[in-house]
C-alpha cells in the first residue's frame, strides 16, 4: 500500500489542554506508517464562537488554513471534530458560492495566498477507517482490547450536519446510527456497548454561557455510559474528552448522581491495541485516572 | 404485492392517556409494509385494523401543515413525509413511535406544545411597520433581498427542532431553534420596523440565542431543511452588528476568539476563561484548572505556543474584521 500522507491540522487543544491527544496521534501515526505534515502556520478554526462574532473572519482564517494544506497538495487531517465541522464547513461555503470564495481571496491575497479548494478534508478518525482500513489495523493489534467493555462518544460535530458528513465521510456515516466509532472499538478487539447518549452533545461549547444546561448534558452522557456496564468511554473529539474527563464533579451535581469513567482519545484506544505505552500515549494527563493500564 | 418492495417490521407505539394512565407503555404490532407507505399509513392501518384507540394528530397529509409530527427510534419525523423504508434502512426493521415530547403526551402520540407556541409567540413572529391602508402598488421586495431569509420562511412550525434540542429539554426558559428561526425569518426582512426590539429579546440570557449548545440537532432533524442553528448564528452575527450585544460571558467568550487569535493565532485557552468571566467569575473554575494544571493540560502564559507566521494572521485579522465590540 502507498504510504499514506496527510497535511495536519492540530487545532489549539492539542497544543494546550490535550498533550495527550498530540502525543498518541504521533505514536499511532507512527505505528501504521502514516506521514503527517504539520500545518505549523494554521490559525485557530474558531471553533464556532467566532462564527458568531465575526462570520466573515472566520471564513479568511479557516480559507487560510486549507490554503496551506493545498501547497502541500494533501488531504487536511483534523484531531478535533469541532475543527473538522469549521474547516469543512468553510470549504462547503467557499465551493459552492463563487462571490464568496473570490471576496475570501481577496483578503487572501493580501499575505500571498489562495483558496482553490483542491485538498479534501477528513479526521484522523476516517482517515484510518476509510483511507487505512480497519481489517489492516485488525492485522496490526497486538495487546487486542478483549476484556473492556468500552463506551464509544461520536461528538456531535462528526456526524451531523449529514449534508456536510456525506461530504467529508464518504456518506457511510449515520447521524442516528453511527458505525465508525464502534467498528474501530471491535477492530481493536473490544466490546462496543451501545447507549443513547452516545451521539447526544457532551456540552462543551456552552459550558461558560450555561453551566447547568453543559453539565446536565456531560452528566447524561456518562452516566448513560456506566449504565451500559462500559469499563471507558472513547471519543474522536478533544473537546467531548475535556468536558467528559475534568467536569464530572459538576455533572454528578447537575444530576444527583455520582458519574465519573475513564475517557480516552480514540487515538489512545488504537495506540493501547497496537502495543504503544502508556507514556506514548500520555495517559498521566487525564483528571480521571486511567488505571487499568 | 411484489416481494422485493414489502418486508415485515416491528412497531413498538407508545401509549399514554393522561386521563386513566399513571404511566406509559408500549403495544406492539408486527406489518407488511410495501415500499409506498409512509409512517402515516402505518399509523392509520394501526387504528383502523388493529386498535381504533390509537390516538395521533393527522391533517394536511403534504408535509406542509406539520401537526403529525411524532419521533420514531429517537428521531424527529414528520409522519406523512417520512418513507418507512428510509426508517428501516437507518434503524433496521425495529421502529419505535413516540410523541415529540414523552413528558408532554396527552394522548398516546399527541402532545400539549403550548412551551412551544408560547415560545414561538414570544419573539413577535409577524412583520411590523407602516401600513398604507389604501396602497397603489404592491410591496416588493427584491430577489436579493428575499434570498437573505434563506430558508427561514419554510418552517412549519411542526416542533420537531424544537422537541429534539438537548438545551430546551434542560432550560424551559430557552426560546429554542424553531423560535429563533422565526426570530431571524422576521427580523431579516427589509420591510420589518421591528428588528432590532426583536434582537434584544433573543439576546437575553437563559432564553436568548447564547445558550444554544451547537449541538446541529436541530439542523439535523428539520423536516424542511430549515437549518435552524444557521439562523441562531446569524442571530448572533446580527446582534453584534446592531451594536447591541451586552457586555456578559457569552458575548465575551464570542469576542475573546478573536482576541486570543490576533494576540496567538492559536486560542489561549486559559486566557479566553479569564477573559469571558471576568477576574471574579473566573474564580470559580480554579478547582478545576488546579486538577489540569497537576496533569499538565494548563500551559502557562510565558509557554503559549503561537502559530508559525503570526504576521499574516494578524494582518488578516485586522483587514478582515466586520465588527467590533
Amino acid at each position: 500500500m502507498k504510504q499514506l500522507k496527510y497535511a495536519l491540522f492540530t487545532g489549539c487543544t492539542a497544543k494546550e489542554s490535550t498533550p495527550e491527544q498530540m502525543m498518541s496521534t504521533l505514536a499511532v501515526a507512527k505505528k501504521l506508517g502514516i506521514e503527517l505534515i504539520e500545518l505549523t502556520e494554521a490559525s485557530c478554526c474558531g471553533a464556532s464562537h467566532l462564527q458568531d462574532y465575526d462570520d466573515f473572519l472566520s471564513l479568511v482564517l479557516n480559507a487560510r488554513n486549507i490554503a496551506y494544506a493545498e501547497k502541500h497538495a494533501l488531504t487536511m487531517v483534523t484531531i478535533c471534530n469541532t475543527c473538522q465541522l469549521n474547516t469543512a464547513m468553510t470549504k462547503h461555503r467557499l465551493d459552492h458560492n463563487a462571490e464568496l470564495k473570490a471576496k475570501v481571496n481577496e483578503k487572501l491575497a493580501e499575505v500571498g495566498l489562495e483558496y482553490k479548494g483542491t485538498s479534501q478534508i477528513t479526521h484522523f478518525l476516517y482517515a484510518l477507517i476509510d483511507d487505512f482500513g480497519l481489517d489492516k489495523i485488525k492485522e496490526m493489534v497486538v495487546k487486542p482490547l478483549s476484556q473492556f467493555n468500552i463506551a464509544p462518544f461520536y461528538g456531535c460535530h462528526n456526524i451531523r450536519p449529514s449534508e456536510l458528513q456525506n461530504e467529508t465521510h464518504k456518506g457511510h456515516e449515520s447521524a442516528y446510527t453511527p458505525t465508525s466509532l464502534d467498528d474501530l472499538i471491535v477492530a481493536c478487539g473490544g466490546l462496543s456497548v451501545d447507549y443513547v447518549e452516545k451521539t447526544k452533545c457532551c456540552g462543551f461549547h456552552a459550558e461558560l454561557q450555561a453551566p447547568r444546561t453543559a453539565a446536565v448534558l456531560t452528566g447524561n452522557a456518562v452516566a448513560g455510559a456506566m449504565d451500559a456496564n462500559a469499563d471507558w468511554m472513547v471519543t474522536p473529539c478533544p473537546l467531548c474528552h475535556l468536558k467528559l474527563d475534568t467536569q464530572t464533579h459538576h455533572a454528578s451535581v447537575a444530576i444527583g448522581r455520582d458519574v465519573s469513567l475513564p475517557v480516552l482519545h480514540m487515538q489512545q484506544m488504537v495506540g493501547l491495541a497496537l502495543g504503544c505505552t502508556s507514556e506514548e500515549l500520555g495517559l498521566k494527563h487525564h483528571v480521571t485516572k486511567v488505571d487499568f493500564v | 404485492m411484489d416481494a422485493l418492495t414489502s418486508q415485515k417490521v416491528t412497531f413498538k407505539v407508545f401509549r399514554f392517556n393522561e386521563e386513566t394512565d399513571y404511566l406509559p407503555y408500549f403495544n406492539t404490532y408486527t406489518l407488511d409494509v410495501t415500499h409506498e407507505e409512509v409512517v402515516l399509513d402505518i399509523l392509520n392501518r394501526i387504528k383502523w385494523d388493529h386498535d381504533g384507540s390509537l390516538s395521533y394528530r393527522r391533517s394536511c397529509r403534504h408535509g406542509i401543515c406539520g401537526v403529525c409530527s411524532i419521533k420514531a427510534n429517537g428521531k424527529g419525523i414528520l409522519a406523512c413525509k417520512t418513507r418507512l423504508f428510509d426508517l428501516v434502512e437507518t434503524f433496521g426493521n425495529e421502529i419505535t413511535f413516540e410523541p415529540l415530547s414523552t413528558k408532554r403526551a396527552i394522548k398516546d402520540l399527541i402532545i400539549d406544545k403550548k412551551d412551544f407556541w408560547d415560545k414561538h409567540a414570544a419573539v413577535n413572529p409577524y412583520i411590523t411597520g407602516e401600513i398604507d391602508e389604501n396602497p397603489v402598488q404592491e410591496h416588493l421586495v427584491s430577489p436579493l433581498d428575499a434570498e437573505k431569509l434563506l430558508e427561514a420562511d419554510y418552517c412549519i412550525q411542526c416542533g420537531a427542532c424544537h422537541y429534539s434540542c438537548p438545551a430546551v429539554a434542560i432550560n424551559e426558559e430557552y426560546f429554542g431553534p424553531a423560535a429563533f428561526a422565526a426570530a431571524y425569518r422576521f427580523s431579516a426582512d427589509v420591510r420589518d420596523e421591528d428588528s432590532l426590539e426583536r434582537l434584544h429579546l433573543v439576546n437575553q440570557e437563559a432564553s436568548g440565542v447564547w445558550d444554544c449548545v451547537k449541538c446541529m440537532e436541530c439542523a439535523e432533524v428539520c423536516p424542511k431543511e430549515v437549518n435552524p442553528i444557521e439562523k441562531i448564528t446569524k442571530l448572533h452575527n446580527m446582534v453584534f452588528e446592531a451594536n447591541i450585544a451586552k457586555n456578559n460571558v457569552a458575548t465575551r467568550h464570542a469576542v475573546g476568539f478573536a482576541h486570543s487569535i490576533a494576540k496567538h493565532g492559536l486560542l489561549d485557552e486559559g486566557e479566553l476563561v479569564r477573559y469571558s468571566e471576568g477576574n471574579i467569575g473566573v474564580l470559580k473554575h480554579v478547582p478545576v484548572a488546579l486538577k489540569m494544571f497537576s496533569k499538565g493540560k494548563i500551559v502557562l502564559p510565558w509557554n503559549m505556543p503561537k502559530a508559525d507566521k503570526l504576521d499574516e494572521i494578524k494582518k488578516l485579522v485586522k483587514s478582515s474584521s466586520t465588527v467590533k465590540f
